[in-house]
């Protein structure tokens, strides 16, 4: 297969630290997810309440589309041009465990929602208008070999021009988010080695 | 109508409206606060929660929920018929 | 890139049969799946009429060959893919390069939700990764192994489109060259989770539900596993293809966590991204498998996008979701063998409990099962939350 496809982007959040194209942008302080997220939020962007709503898969998720994408030309692609390639372990589990706990009161539907993990998908095409086509994989690790080679097939027999690769997993305190912009021309080729030393990086 | 005000900022997660931004008869879905078909199911579970009122029907919503008037007028009159 | 993938043969298990020949005389009878609760345990269980697969898991587990404590979810999709292996005739397993891609939503939350109760007693029981065990990918690997597939094992969760894109992904590993076979489908089983889910959302309909009627009142879960066996053109010779997976798309409707746009955008684009892969226009479709839950919010707006689609040719078009509920991860691998199946023997299946014309919509779907038709391109579409659309042609040559 020809490889067409080439790394134009990268975002990395972890401990704490929002990382864009390998460069610290901005840390947060204090222990729990949570207030961090709420941090980095106000850090980022502001001005989109439903962020609040979401659960904290969907919100890693959203806010390194965010960091990754802001003032990004990908974002005058036509929306069904924009697609996405996420993955992690634990599924929707974080989220699960918490609706379940509401089940024995009241129900929570707000909660409920968010018991896919896809629904991360849908909270980025939703703000950033993407269209295109986007798949979600449970893989016990960060499998560099998929994320190489799938968005490269996308690209290469798709509509798509654009791709968020991503490996989002969050479980309690746990988290780690590693997303790369992907496109058919630039400079660094998409491959299993790029996305392993990308992923190795701190 | 102070108190509901608290209420559905706590239970629809609306961390940057403040119960004085929500006027009485402001529009509750769309224009207004822009609520959706979700925060309708979580309006429904508050009623239930703090009120011990059951909406079984979710196309009552819109009526109901239209303003925090509506929802008010709603409450004080299931109140009185549970009296 | 222009390999054909062939369905070489597949397998079901659902709420209105054991086997594919148990589901496809079930359409024939009319005999829809739904009925009160049997073997799930729910506060619910007189209130929500359910398509359970009508055996407990001691019985599951001896069709399936695996010890009693597995999961429904894994032992159902064991089942349904050995049945679709069988199908193909092709023998050893051993002997070819196989991959699995399997969908579920919820892994083996049957048995995870008794962790939970324990687990919200006292969080730091520290018994957490246990549970990861159940989850999604879990419930893969154990029917692989099972199966003794090894070449490529891949879990995908995007909600109630899940199996239609493991389709989708099998297809491009066989038109890469990465394997020459793809058991491609999905499992899920049903739980308290999902049925209080759906109750939160009061989407559930008390009585069985009415797909693309205008007095419908929401959707019935259901359970089960489909699986299809998609086959690379280079072993054409070894297998009685019953059709080919000619085109398929997927698309985000961008517009609610959970609701589909009023106009069905994602719906539309990827039906006629699938439509265009397979260089048909919509004149070709002769029937299409609907995704039709039976819910106001998506009949509504898959039916509009098909009016916007397909009018004025209208093709034959149901929703089998009203014969085994809706099966969510499952049911887009189990409505991809029916839909296979059609073209196989031209089978168009009914829509059960059809009475009144959607006002929004010019077209109603079929009532009565018929076969022999002279079907050549038939459409199944699958639609899940988080706006994920997916929408797949089977072409009879």
């Amino acid at each position: 297969m020809s490889n067409s496809a080439y790394i134009t982007g990268t975002c990395i959040i972890r401990e704490h630290k929002i990382l864009l194209n390998d460069k610290l942008v901005w840390e947060g302080k204090g222990p729990e997810l949570q207030d961090f997220l709420r941090a980095a939020y106000d850090h980022v962007s502001g001005q989109y309440p439903k962020f609040h709503k979401m659960d904290p898969l969907s919100k890693l998720g959203w806010l390194a589309a965010e960091v990754l994408l802001k003032n990004n030309p990908v974002l005058q692609l036509p929306p069904a041009a924009v697609g996405m390639v996420l993955t992690n372990r634990s599924a929707s589990l974080d989220t699960d465990v918490r609706y379940y706990a509401t089940v024995k009161d009241i129900a929570s539907p707000a909660l409920f929602v968010y018991t896919l993990p896809n629904i991360v998908m849908g909270e980025i095409c939703i703000r950033h208008g993407f269209k295109g086509e986007n798949t979600f994989f449970v893989s016990e690790q960060f499998d560099p070999a998929l994320l190489a080679a799938y968005p490269a097939q996308l690209l290469a027999e798709t509509p798509l021009q654009a791709c968020l690769v991503a490996w989002v997993e969050v479980m309690e305190q746990d988290y780690e988010v590693v997303m790369a912009l992907v496109q058919n021309t630039g400079t660094q080729p998409l491959t299993k080695e790029a996305l392993t030393s990308l992923y190795k990086k701190k | 109508m102070a108190d509901l005000k608290a209420q559905i900022i706590e239970q629809l997660n609306l961390q940057e409206v403040k119960p004085e931004d929500i006027g009485n008869d402001d529009p509750l879905f769309k224009t207004g606060l822009g609520l959706d078909s979700i925060d309708a199911l979580e309006l429904i579970v508050l009623l239930q929660q703090h009120y011990n009122i059951r909406i079984a029907n979710p196309e009552q919503g819109p009526e109901i929920f239209h303003s925090i008037r509506t929802m008010a007028e709603f409450i004080t009159a299931q109140q009185k018929q549970q009296a | 890139m222009s390999v054909k993938v062939w369905i070489a043969g597949g397998g079901v298990i659902s709420g209105i049969g054991m086997n594919l020949q148990e589901n496809l005389q079930a359409f024939k009878d009319m005999r829809t799946g739904m009925t009160t609760m049997q073997y799930l345990q729910s506060v619910h269980h007189e209130t929500f009429p359910v398509a359970e697969v009508k055996a407990d898991n001691d019985t599951l587990a001896d069709m399936a060959l695996m010890p009693e404590n597995t999961s429904r979810t894994a032992l159902l999709s064991l089942i349904a893919a050995r049945e679709a292996w069988k199908s193909t005739g092709l023998g050893d397993i051993s002997r070819y390069r196989v991959g699995f891609v399997s969908a579920n939503t919820v892994g083996g939350m049957d048995k995870t939700e008794d962790f939970f109760n324990s687990f919200l007693a006292n969080p730091q029981g520290g018994r957490l990764q246990q549970v990861l065990h159940h989850e999604c990918g879990a419930v893969t690997e154990l029917v692989a192994d099972a199966m003794g597939i090894r070449h490529h094992i891949s879990t995908i969760s995007t909600a109630c489109s899940s199996a239609a894109n493991a389709l989708m992904y099998g297809a491009r590993l066989i038109r890469n060259n990465i394997v020459d076979i793809v058991i491609a489908g999905g499992t899920d089983s049903l739980t308290r989770f999902t049925l209080n889910g759906f109750n939160t959302l009061m989407i559930l309909d008390q009585q069985p539900c009415r797909p693309f009627d205008d007095t419908r009142t929401g959707l019935n879960l259901g359970e089960g596993a489909g699986y299809v066996v998609l086959v690379s053109d280079s072993l054409l010779a070894h297998i009685q293809p019953w059709a080919r997976l000619s085109g398929f798309a997927n698309a985000n409707d961008a517009y609610h966590q959970t609701a589909s746009s009023p106009d069905g955008t994602g719906n539309y684009l990827a039906m006629k991204g699938a439509l265009e892969m397979a260089g048909l226009t919509p004149e070709d479709i002769g029937y299409i498998n609907l995704h039709g839950t039976g819910t106001q919010n998506n009949d509504v707006s898959e039916g509009i996008a098909i009016n916007r689609l397909f009018a004025p040719h209208f093709p034959a078009m149901s929703s089998t979701k009203s014969f085994t509920g809706h099966t969510l991860g499952a049911s887009g691998g189990i409505e991809a063998v029916y839909a296979a199946l059609a073209l196989k023997e031209g089978i168009i299946y009914p829509n059960a409990r059809f009475q009144h014309q959607m006002k929004e919509l010019p077209f109603t779907p079929a009532t009565a099962f018929s076969a022999g038709n002279d079907l050549k391109h038939v459409m199944s579409n699958s639609f899940g939350f988080g706006g994920n659309c997916s929408s797949l042609v089977f072409s009879k040559e």
